[in-house]
């Protein structure tokens, strides 16, 4: 069993301080499934908010994650193979 | 070194033509926005105040031209991680100075739209942030956007991307000299075939470790009075104050400008930049051969300019330099001189494109905008500066001069 959690809520919240976010999306509706590049974020928003969840959770995600996960709903699932 | 390959002619195209300005975006310690900040100039009002984004108590400088802004309410979101606080007023003063000629790259051909900044060292209060979690926290606590947001010409690449400016990028750097370099590079860009040219410098960002860069210089005032620490020619000159800001400048070929039906505030008639010779050297200083050839590529003489915005760097020697420079050009008070900038402090590569603006503004509304009321002009049999007030003139041609720490000077003709 996993000792953390990382939910929705908590992507949201690093990805406004790590990446802003744009008055046009909004992030607190249902995002799982949707593309990173149709929220406003590029690759260097994903690999800053990435950088940040590794250090404020102590684990270590693979390199290429930031090319591998498409959506927050992805991104969430691969975090919590690491909790 | 020869100077006829840096002159604006240089190079023409199958754009050929007078080039001109048709948009302005102004970001001032006296005023955010052209025209706010030109009712500031005319009424003399001052920019340079004590600096208040840290606490200057441990450095021998503290008075500056400091402009705060609330950036929420200015940019989107999503760009306020990446940017330092000199980028986020260039992104300002690029969308207004778009939005004033009424021009929409987006809308424009892939390429028919570029951008060239002038700048110093870039964003440094950014960089002394992540500097500071380097040393003191670990590379992981870092960001992503040091990659660029640090970096000089990352206002040539912000703006770039946020209005689609796909043709010619570059950024120039030159110190004050910088500003002018960039506009001359930009109005070459346009004779070479490009519809479009964003052209200027913003600059600044005040914080301990680019004020601790700049004091290395000797040339920054240790006066702790705003209204005596920049004195341009006066007997009691101290150096300068630094600040923050510049302008961009919308640049197109007049015969593109007049088929559109876009407002023309004034032709960039000629430009010539010069290096300063050896130190100790006893050869003349270059700004004078900037001065001359620039008029020569604009193909008028000193008899044709109305006012001169001077460089005016507050630096005794220097001061005395320009002055006499002007004197031998113009003859004795052969032409009224100006020095806004010392309402604003001088803006690194911002500040020239701010002459420009303010020339481009005189000539539009006949007006001169007068240097800082408290300035005595110790050179009054040299040059006719312009202070306290402003001064009502049928003004056709000015001239904005501008020299760059490390011996650049530049020379820019701009008329109606």
């Amino acid at each position: 069993m996993p000792t953390t959690t990382f939910t929705m809520d908590d992507l949201t919240r690093l990805l406004r301080e790590c990446a802003g976010e744009d008055d046009s999306i909004d992030l607190d509706g249902d995002i799982a499934a949707i593309a990173f590049e149709d929220l406003g974020y590029d690759s260097l928003a994903l690999f800053n908010t990435v950088n940040r969840i590794e250090r404020d959770y102590g684990i270590r995600l693979s390199d290429e994650i930031v090319a591998e996960v498409r959506t927050p709903g992805e991104l969430l699932a691969e975090i919590a193979k690491h909790l | 070194m020869s100077t006829s390959t840096l002159t604006g002619r240089a190079g023409a195209g199958p754009g050929s033509g007078p080039v001109v300005v048709t948009g302005l975006g102004v970001a001032a310690p006296n005023g955010l926005g052209a025209e706010e900040y030109w009712r500031a100039a005319l009424a003399g009002r001052s920019g340079i105040a004590p600096i208040t984004r840290f606490d200057p108590a441990g450095y021998s400088v503290r008075i500056a031209g400091q402009l705060d802004i609330e950036p929420k309410e200015h940019l989107p979101g999503r760009l306020l991680p990446q940017t330092d606080h000199m980028t986020r007023l260039a992104l300002i003063a690029a969308e207004e100075a778009l939005a004033d000629a009424g021009a929409d790259p987006e809308e424009m051909p892939a390429h028919a739209a570029g951008v060239v900044t002038a700048a110093s060292g870039g964003g440094f209060e950014f960089g002394q942030r992540e500097l500071e979690a380097l040393w003191s926290k670990g590379g992981n606590h870092v960001s992503a956007y040091q990659s660029f947001a640090w970096f000089y010409p990352v206002n040539t690449g912000q703006v770039s991307i946020r209005h689609d400016l796909r043709g010619p990028g570059s950024a120039l750097v030159a110190e004050q000299a910088g500003g002018l370099d960039a506009i001359s590079k930009a109005a070459r860009n346009v004779r070479g075939g490009t519809a479009l040219m964003l052209a200027g410098g913003v600059d600044g960002s005040l914080c301990p470790w680019s004020l601790v860069c700049m004091t290395k210089s000797g040339r920054l005032s240790t006066v702790t009075d705003p209204d005596r620490a920049y004195l341009p020619f006066d007997a009691a000159a101290s150096g300068h104050v630094p600040g923050e800001g510049g302008a961009l400048l919308v640049l197109e070929a007049r015969a593109a400008a007049r088929e559109r039906g876009a407002r023309v505030l004034g032709e960039i008639a000629g430009y010539a930049a010069t290096f300063d010779p050896r130190p100790g050297s006893g050869r003349e200083p270059g700004l004078r051969r900037a001065i001359d050839l620039a008029f020569a590529d604009a193909r008028v003489t000193a008899a044709d300019v109305d006012v001169v915005f001077a460089d005016a760097v507050g630096v005794p020697d220097l001061d005395r330099i320009e002055a006499a420079v002007l004197a031998a050009v113009f003859g004795p008070r052969g032409v009224p001189v100006t020095a806004p900038k010392s309402l604003t402090g001088r803006l690194l590569g911002g500040g020239a494109p701010l002459d420009v603006a303010s020339a481009l503004l005189a000539l539009r509304d006949g007006v001169i905008p007068p240097t800082a009321a408290a300035v005595d002009c110790a050179y009054a049999d040299a040059i006719d500066l312009v202070t306290g007030e402003p001064r009502e003139a049928a003004l056709g041609t000015a001239l904005v001069v501008a020299r760059g720490y490390g011996g650049f000077n530049s020379a820019l003709v701009v008329r109606r």
